[in-house]
C-alpha cells in the first residue's frame, strides 16, 4: 500500500507554509465558489483539506499504479502506427487512472470543470507523479498548456478547450523544430489564412513531447516575409479536425514512455490563439515559464527517487561485515543527495507559491481594477517568480543530475547493471537540465536578476523573515551567522564582476554567481524550514556547509581571474 | 436500460499486514491491533458495478455493508470511487452472527430497498474467508447466483452475462436478472478515488457521525449530501430476533491452533531430464501445479 504523498512528510511541511492562506484566499476569492459548486471549499481549512484529500489520491495512484509500471513502461515505450502514436500499456494505464481520479485540469476554475487549484499543490503533484515515473510525468504535466490557453485564449475557445482538458484529453506544445530549438525566433512552420478567415498550419515540428495530443499549442509563423520572433503567433490544434500525422518517434536515452514526436503539418485547420505576433513574445514565454517550473518539479522528483533508493541499498548492502551507509564515505554522499534534494525542494515551492501570487492577482485583474497595493504586490511577486524560476529549474535538475549519478554510485558495480531503478532514473534525469532550456539558458534568464538586485531583495526578505519570527534555535545560530560572511563575500565578488562593465565577462562568470546566489537562497530557505521544522536540521547544516565551500571556490576563481584570460578559453 | 445495483462490502481487519498482536489470547481476531480496511474482492465488485452504471446510463449503485457504526467508513470510500449511496445495516443485536445470520440479516435489508436488478459482492472477506455470504443471500432472495465473476461482459434484456474464473478455466454464463454476481481478485482492480467526489462527499456523514459534528460541519453535510449514508437497524429490516447475531449462528469455534509447516519428507532427485520429468508429471498429477 504505497502512497508516495503520505509516505513523505516533507511534501505537508512545504503545503502548509504559512503564505498558503494568502494565496487560497486570493484564489478562491474569500470562498465565494462555495455556493455554486459542491465541491468547492467552505474556509482556508476546508480547502487546505481538499489539497491533502486530493494530493492523497495522487500519491496513491503513484505508489500503487504509475511507479510498479514505470519499468515495464521504459522497456516497451510508445510506437507510430499509421500516422498514430500508440503509448505503451502501462502508460494507457496510468493516463486512464489519472483520468478517472480527476487529476487533470487541476488548476482551472470550477467553471470550466477544474480543481481550481493554486499551483503549489498541483507543482506538489507534479514532484510526486515524477518520483513514481519522470516520463510518465510529462505526458500528465502538459495539462499545464491549460493554463495558456486560460490566460490568452478568447471566453469560447476557453469553453470549447479547457473542460475536455479537464475531462482528460492530453496536450502538447509544438515549438521546436529541426532548425529551431533554443532558438525559437527562427520557427518556419507555415500559417496561413484562408479567405473565409480560417487558419491552416503547413510544414514540420520535432522533438515534440506527446505530438499525438488531444489539443496542441502550435507556434507558427503567421506574418509572411517576417523572420524575427515577432512574425510568429500562437495557434490551438484540434486533433479531432485532422491534417497533423506523426511521421517518426524519437529513440531516447530516457523517458522512452514520453513519445518525442515529428509532427508532419499538411492544410491543419487551427484556430489563432490571443492576438497576432505574440506568440513568441509573450505567450510561449508565459508558457515556458509554467513549463520550467513543471521540469523543477519533475527534478525534484528525481532527486527524492534517487536519494530513496540509494538510501535503502547502503541500508541493505553490507561490506566488511556492515552496511555500507555506516561509511563515513557513503552516509557523507547521502547526507549531501539529501540536502541538495531538500534545498531543491525548498526553492520550489518557494517559486511556485510566488507564481500563485502574480498569477492570481493577475487573474482578479480581469474581474476588477486591482489596488495600488494590490498591483505593488504582484509586481513584486512577478518579479520574484521570474527570478526564482530560472534557479529553481536549472539548479534543481543539475542536482536531479548529481543525485542521479551518486545513486549508482552508492549502488557500485549493481547500480551499473539493468537490474536497479537507478539505472532508469540516471538516464530519465539526464534531460531535465536540458529541456525547456538548458542550464545555460536558465543562468542567461537568471542572471540579470543577480545582476539587478531581485536577488539582494530576495535576501533581505528572508533576514527580515528571521528576524520578526520566534528567536532563532539555538543550533541553528551558528548556520545564520556563517550565511551572514557568505552573504558578504558573494555580493562582493559580484559588485567585482559588475563594475567592470563587461557583459562578456558576466556571461562567463554567469554560472558562478547564479549558482551562489541559488545557493544562498536555498541556505536561507532551509533555515526558515528547520526553524518550523526540526527534520529540515539536519540538511540545513549540511547545505550551509556546501554553500560555504562552493562560495569561496567561486570567489576565489573570480578573484584570481583577469578578463583578458577570456580569449585563452576561446574555442 | 437502468440498473439498481446493490454492492455488499465488508469492512475488515487488514489480515494482510499481521503482527504478532493480530490474535487475542482466545483465538479471535484483536481487530484493534489491525487497520480496518475495504474488503479487497468487494472493491472488485465494486468496479464492476460502476462499469454497469457508466455503461447504463441513470444507474444507481447502492452500498450494502453490515458491521459496526465505523463502517459508514468504507461506504464514503466507494462513493470516492463512484458509488452513489450506502447503508449500513448496524445493531448490538447483529454482533457475533455467523455467514447465516449475516446472510439472513444482508437479505433482509435488502428487501427493504427498492427494488433490484442485480447484487454485486466479493467472493470473499479476508477475515472469514468462507465465500458463503453471497450465495446464501441469493438462496434466501430465491434468486440466481453467480459466483466466482471475472468480468461483467454484457447487461441487456434482462440478462447479465459474466465470465466466471474458475481453476481450470474460464466459462462464460448467462443468467436472468435479478442476481447475485460474487467477483474473484482476479477481476481488474477498482478505479481511484475521484479529486472531485472527495472534495464533495468528504462531507458524507452517517446519523451516528453527524452527531459527532460540530453544528456547522452537520449543516455542510446536510447541504451538500444528505442522507446519502443511512443507518438501518435489526428493527427497521424487519429481522427476526431468533435468526440474527449469536441466536441465529449455529457456527461456534470450538478451538484455533496455530499450524506450523514443517517438512514431512524429502526426495533426492538424479540431475537428469528422466527424474525431473517424472517430478512435473506427479506435482500436476496431483495440481500442486498446472
Amino acid at each position: 500500500m504505497a502512497n508516495f504523498y503520505t509516505d513523505n512528510p516533507d511534501l505537508k511541511h512545504h503545503l502548509t507554509h504559512p503564505l498558503m492562506r494568502k494565496i487560497v484566499e486570493l484564489k478562491e476569492r474569500q470562498y465565494s465558489d462555495a455556493e455554486k459548486f459542491d465541491y468547492a471549499p467552505y474556509n482556508f481549512d476546508d480547502a487546505m483539506d481538499n489539497y491533502d484529500k486530493v494530493l492523497e489520491i495522487v500519491g496513491d495512484i503513484c505508489g500503487e499504479i504509475i511507479a510498479p509500471n514505470a519499468e515495464d513502461v521504459d522497456h516497451q515505450g510508445p510506437r507510430v502506427e499509421n500516422g498514430r502514436v500508440i503509448y505503451a500499456d502501462g502508460t494507457q494505464v496510468n493516463l486512464d487512472a489519472c483520468r478517472k481520479a480527476g487529476l487533470m485540469g487541476m488548476s482551472m476554475p470550477r467553471r470550466l470543470g477544474g480543481l481550481n487549484f493554486p499551483i503549489t499543490p498541483y507543482i506538489m503533484a507534479a514532484d510526486i507523479v515524477s518520483r513514481a515515473d519522470t516520463g510518465f510525468e510529462n505526458l500528465w504535466g502538459l495539462q499545464d498548456c491549460a493554463e495558456t490557453i486560460y490566460e490568452f485564449a478568447d471566453e469560447e475557445q476557453k469553453q470549447k478547450f479547457i473542460p475536455r482538458v479537464c475531462a482528460g484529453e492530453t496536450m502538447s506544445m509544438d515549438l521546436t523544430e529541426p532548425d529551431a530549438g533554443s532558438d525559437l525566433q527562427s520557427v518556419m512552420l507555415k500559417a496561413s489564412q484562408l479567405e473565409d478567415g480560417t487558419w491552416v498550419l503547413n510544414g514540420v515540428k520535432r522533438f515534440i513531447t506527446n505530438g499525438d495530443a488531444d489539443i496542441h499549442l502550435v507556434l507558427a509563423r503567421s506574418e509572411e516575409g517576417t523572420k524575427d520572433g515577432r512574425g510568429l503567433s500562437m495557434f490551438i490544434y484540434d486533433k479531432r479536425d485532422g491534417g497533423v500525422t506523426v511521421r517518426r518517434i524519437e529513440n531516447k536515452m530516457g523517458i522512452k514512455g514520453s513519445p518525442t514526436c515529428e509532427l508532419v503539418y499538411k492544410n491543419a485547420k487551427a484556430e489563432l490563439c490571443g492576438s497576432r505576433r505574440l506568440g513568441l513574445i509573450k505567450y510561449v514565454m508565459a508558457l515556458m515559464n509554467g513549463a520550467r517550473l513543471g521540469i523543477a518539479a519533475q527534478s525534484v522528483g528525481c532527486s527524492e527517487l534517487a536519494y530513496r533508493e540509494a538510501l535503502q541499498y547502503a541500508k541493505e548492502r553490507m561490506q566488511f561485515g556492515k552496511a555500507i551507509i555506516e561509511f563515513p564515505a557513503v552516509y557523507e554522499m547521502l547526507a549531501t543527495m539529501k540536502a541538495k534534494l531538500d534545498a531543491s525542494r525548498s526553492l520550489l515551492y518557494e517559486t511556485a507559491r510566488y507564481v500563485d501570487l502574480y498569477k492570481v492577482y493577475d487573474d482578479i485583474a480581469k474581474e476588477r481594477p486591482l489596488t495600488p497595493e494590490e498591483k505593488k504586490e504582484a509586481k513584486y511577486y512577478s518579479k520574484l517568480a521570474d527570478a526564482c524560476t530560472p534557479l529553481a529549474k536549472g539548479l534543481g535538475s543539475e542536482y536531479a543530475n548529481q543525485n542521479a549519478y551518486d545513486c549508482i554510485q552508492i549502488h557500485g558495480g549493481s547500480g551499473f547493471m539493468k537490474d536497479y531503478a537507478c539505472e532508469r532514473l540516471y538516464r530519465d534525469t539526464r534531460i531535465t537540465s536540458i529541456y525547456e532550456g538548458t542550464t545555460q539558458l536558465q543562468v542567461v534568464a537568471a542572471i540579470r536578476h543577480v545582476t539587478s538586485g531581485t536577488i539582494n531583495t530576495l535576501i533581505d526578505s528572508y533576514r527580515a523573515q528571521l528576524a520578526a519570527g520566534e528567536p532563532l534555535k539555538p543550533e541553528l545560530e551558528a548556520v545564520k551567522v556563517r550565511l551572514e560572511a557568505i552573504v558578504e563575500k558573494y555580493q562582493a565578488a559580484l559588485a567585482s564582476v559588475v563594475e567592470k562593465k563587461d557583459q562578456t565577462l558576466v556571461d562567463f562568470m554567469g554560472r558562478r554567481l547564479v549558482e551562489m546566489a541559488g545557493s544562498i537562497v536555498m541556505s536561507y530557505l532551509l533555515l526558515l524550514d528547520a526553524q518550523r521544522n526540526d527534520s529540515f536540521t539536519k540538511s540545513c547544516i549540511v547545505y550551509g556547509n556546501l554553500t560555504d565551500a562552493l562560495v569561496a571556490q567561486h570567489c576565489e576563481f573570480i578573484a584570481g581571474f583577469t578578463p583578458a584570460e577570456i580569449d585563452t578559453y576561446k574555442a | 436500460m437502468s440498473l439498481n445495483i446493490i454492492v455488499l462490502a465488508k469492512q475488515v481487519p487488514d489480515t494482510r499486514n499481521v503482527g504478532k498482536d493480530a490474535m487475542k489470547e482466545d483465538g479471535t481476531i484483536n481487530r484493534a491491533a489491525l487497520p480496518a480496511i475495504f474488503n479487497p474482492e468487494d472493491l472488485n465488485a465494486l468496479e464492476q458495478a460502476l462499469r454497469l452504471k457508466d455503461a447504463n446510463p441513470g444507474s444507481t449503485v447502492t452500498m450494502l455493508t453490515m458491521g459496526l457504526p465505523r463502517a459508514s467508513e468504507i461506504i464514503r470510500e466507494a462513493i470516492y470511487r463512484g458509488a452513489d449511496r450506502g447503508v449500513v445495516l448496524t445493531d448490538r443485536c447483529l454482533g457475533g452472527a455467523d455467514t447465516l445470520a449475516t446472510s439472513y440479516s444482508l437479505a433482509q435489508a435488502v428487501k427493504k430497498m427498492e427494488g433490484y436488478d442485480i447484487i454485486l459482492g466479493g467472493r470473499q472477506a479476508i477475515d472469514g474467508d468462507t465465500a458463503q455470504v453471497g450465495p446464501q443471500i441469493a438462496e434466501k432472495l430465491g434468486i440466481p447466483q453467480v459466483t466466482y465473476a471475472e468480468e461483467i461482459l454484457d447487461c441487456k434484456d434482462g440478462h447479465v452475462i459474466v465470465k466466471r474464473r474458475l481453476e481450470h478455466g474460464v466459462e462464460t454464463v448467462k443468467a436472468p436478472l435479478p442476481c447475485v454476481v460474487t467477483v474473484t481478485g482476479s477481476a481488474d482492480e477498482c478505479r481511484p478515488r475521484n479529486a472531485q467526489r472527495v472534495c464533495k462527499f468528504k462531507y458524507a456523514a452517517s446519523p451516528t457521525e453527524k452527531n459527532a459534528l460540530s453544528e456547522e460541519a452537520a449543516k455542510r453535510a446536510d447541504s451538500r449530501c444528505p442522507d446519502i449514508i443511512q443507518e438501518w437497524n435489526a428493527a427497521f429490516v424487519e429481522a427476526d430476533p431468533e435468526q440474527i447475531g449469536f441466536p441465529g449462528s449455529p457456527t461456534k469455534v470450538k478451538a484455533i491452533e496455530n499450524v506450523v509447516f514443517t517438512a514431512k519428507e524429502s526426495r533426492r532427485l538424479e540431475n537428469n531430464d528422466e527424474q525431473l520429468e517424472e517430478l512435473i508429471q506427479e506435482l500436476i498429477a496431483n495440481h500442486t501445479i498446472g
